[in-house]
């Protein structure tokens, strides 16, 4: 893998940076400079919550290249509240748990890691909210 | 512009080619439609194919074609659009006719996949997807499609099983094509009880990884008849886009491309989704067979399972698809596919498909997917006799 290639999105993988239209607010996400609501520029960063709700999801049993040693596991399509879809694993939850509608929330994990000598990418993957919360009580 | 017919068409047989590579593959379907349209040289050869450099080590197909075919000399290139890259070698070839800048031209689509093992072809799959943000997630090309059958049918209220039909029909109709991977009927019950790949997607959801290679070649219509009494009219052919990543969509569920890519192709030819005999759709996955129905305008929203379900979709249903047995049965050697697609609806219209026939053929449509959606390139073709 690459370095430069992973370096250029730190801001986005590791945070949930985006970017909002200056003409129609629209927030957007990952950051595309156009705004694809009213093709205006918008290139003013924008910090979302971390917070959605599970829009459609699925277990990856034959994985891609890379992704062997975590099946299965799954994927998710996150509707983040401030509008945009996006597409991350859902993680510290069961299958039989998760449900179209299912509150979540960002967490920073390992997306995935070669070889010895090779990069650790870190990203972005959503779990339920209510197990924050659990977190929180106990502390 | 001039109106462009096909002269001749060739595939081969879809499967796994370990005796075959790439260009051999390419040249047999080369071979056959030049055969088929008794020409000796073409102007110019476009190759259609999405996966040569990842799965073959080999870039440069236009040249590497003419050159193994004994045409030397002449204009050639590859074109690339993913799962859509036939079709787009077609349009290409389509550009060249109509623009008057070629007479006599080839279009092939060709795909050699069954070299590497599944998971590699697994990986390339994916680079149709968008690699920094959702294949870097581990989201293969399955996934994508299960992401958005499982939202479906928690919109629209179908259960799995619904979605058999697709699957049975295609596997059907492949039974009676000497040139389909899968020539043998399965049952709802086989249907139901497939090996899970994706939930909800299972193993007889999905089309098969393949090797093959198909072609057309194109002339002016003016003189299509001194090479064929059969020739095909292309009454349209058009290219739209959309995002390459579903979660950009407006409405994942909704293939904006493929309506705008169909809607443009209607207005060309100017006709409508009741005039078309038969639709070779692609049903890479049995989720895009109802999101192509709908987007094409053959059923509304949420509805396109219920042509399934009605039977709507057989050889005698009042629209046809995957008459030949789609991708799902023929095969899906990814970037040949679309010129399969195209080469099954010229059988069907010159009364060449013998027991796969449907009756009075006399407009069909091919519509060749590139990714989930992200390039569409429909076809619309015409009888011509």
């Amino acid at each position: 893998m690459e370095v430069a290639r992973f370096w250029r999105t730190t801001e986005q993988r590791y945070r949930l940076v985006g970017e909002v239209c200056p003409r129609c607010h629209t927030k957007i996400f990952p950051p595309r400079d156009v705004c694809p609501a009213c093709e205006a520029e918008a290139k003013t960063l924008y910090q979302f919550s971390g917070k959605g709700e599970v829009y459609s999801f699925t277990t990856i049993h034959s994985a891609p290249r890379g992704f062997e040693k975590y099946a299965p596991y799954m994927v998710a399509l996150v509707r983040l509240e401030e509008g945009p879809l996006v597409t991350a694993q859902l993680t510290d939850v069961d299958e039989s748990e998760v449900y179209i509608g299912m509150p979540v929330e960002m967490v920073t994990r390992v997306l995935r890691e070669d070889d010895k000598r090779g990069m650790i990418v870190y990203g972005y993957k959503f779990r339920p909210v209510r197990q924050a919360e659990a977190e929180r009580q106990l502390a | 512009m001039r109106d462009v017919s096909i002269i001749g068409i060739g595939q081969t047989k879809v499967g796994e080619h370990w005796d075959k590579s790439l260009r051999e593959l390419a040249f047999q379907a080369l071979e056959a439609a030049m055969h088929d349209a008794q020409v000796e040289r073409v102007d110019a050869l476009y190759v259609g194919n999405m996966l040569s450099g990842e799965l073959t080590g080999q870039e440069h197909l236009g040249a590497l074609v003419a050159d193994f075919a004994g045409l030397r000399g002449i204009e050639a290139m590859k074109i690339e659009a993913a799962c859509g890259s036939g079709a787009a070698a077609l349009r290409v070839g389509y550009i060249a006719v109509a623009g008057g800048l070629c007479d006599i031209v080839a279009c092939i689509g060709v795909e050699k996949m069954t070299d590497k093992q599944g998971d590699i072809a697994t990986s390339s799959l994916a680079t149709a997807a968008d690699a920094d943000y959702e294949a870097l997630h581990g989201l293969s090309f399955v996934g994508i499609n299960a992401l958005l059958m499982r939202r479906y049918m928690h919109e629209h209220g179908y259960r799995k099983e619904d979605f058999a039909n697709f699957a049975i029909n295609a596997h059907a109709n492949a039974t009676r094509n000497p040139y389909a991977m899968f020539p043998h009927p399965i049952t709802a019950q086989q249907f139901a009880e497939a090996k899970p790949v994706a939930d909800p997607i299972n193993l007889l959801d999905s089309s098969p990884i393949a090797d093959g290679a198909a072609c057309v070649i194109l002339a002016p219509t003016s003189i299509a008849r001194e090479f064929t009494d059969k020739p095909v009219r292309v009454r349209a052919i058009t290219v739209a886009t959309d995002t390459v990543a579903v979660h950009d969509r407006r409405d994942p569920l909704y293939l904006e491309g493929a309506a705008i890519s169909a809607q443009k192709a209607y207005a060309m030819a100017g006709v409508g989704p009741a005039d078309i005999d038969l639709f070779e759709l692609h049903d890479a996955f049995t989720i895009m067979s109802a999101l192509s129905l709908e987007a094409a305008g053959f059923a509304q929203r949420g509805k396109g399972v219920a042509l399934a379900l009605d039977n709507a979709i057989s050889l005698d249903g009042h629209i046809p698809i995957t008459t030949m047995g789609g991708l799902k049965a023929r095969g899906h050697p990814v970037g040949a596919t679309g010129m399969y697609q195209i080469v099954e609806v010229a059988m069907q219209l010159r009364g060449e498909a013998g027991p796969n026939q449907v009756r009075n053929a006399r407009l069909g449509m091919a519509q060749n997917i590139g990714g989930s959606g992200a390039t569409v390139i429909t076809t619309i073709l015409e009888a011509d006799q």
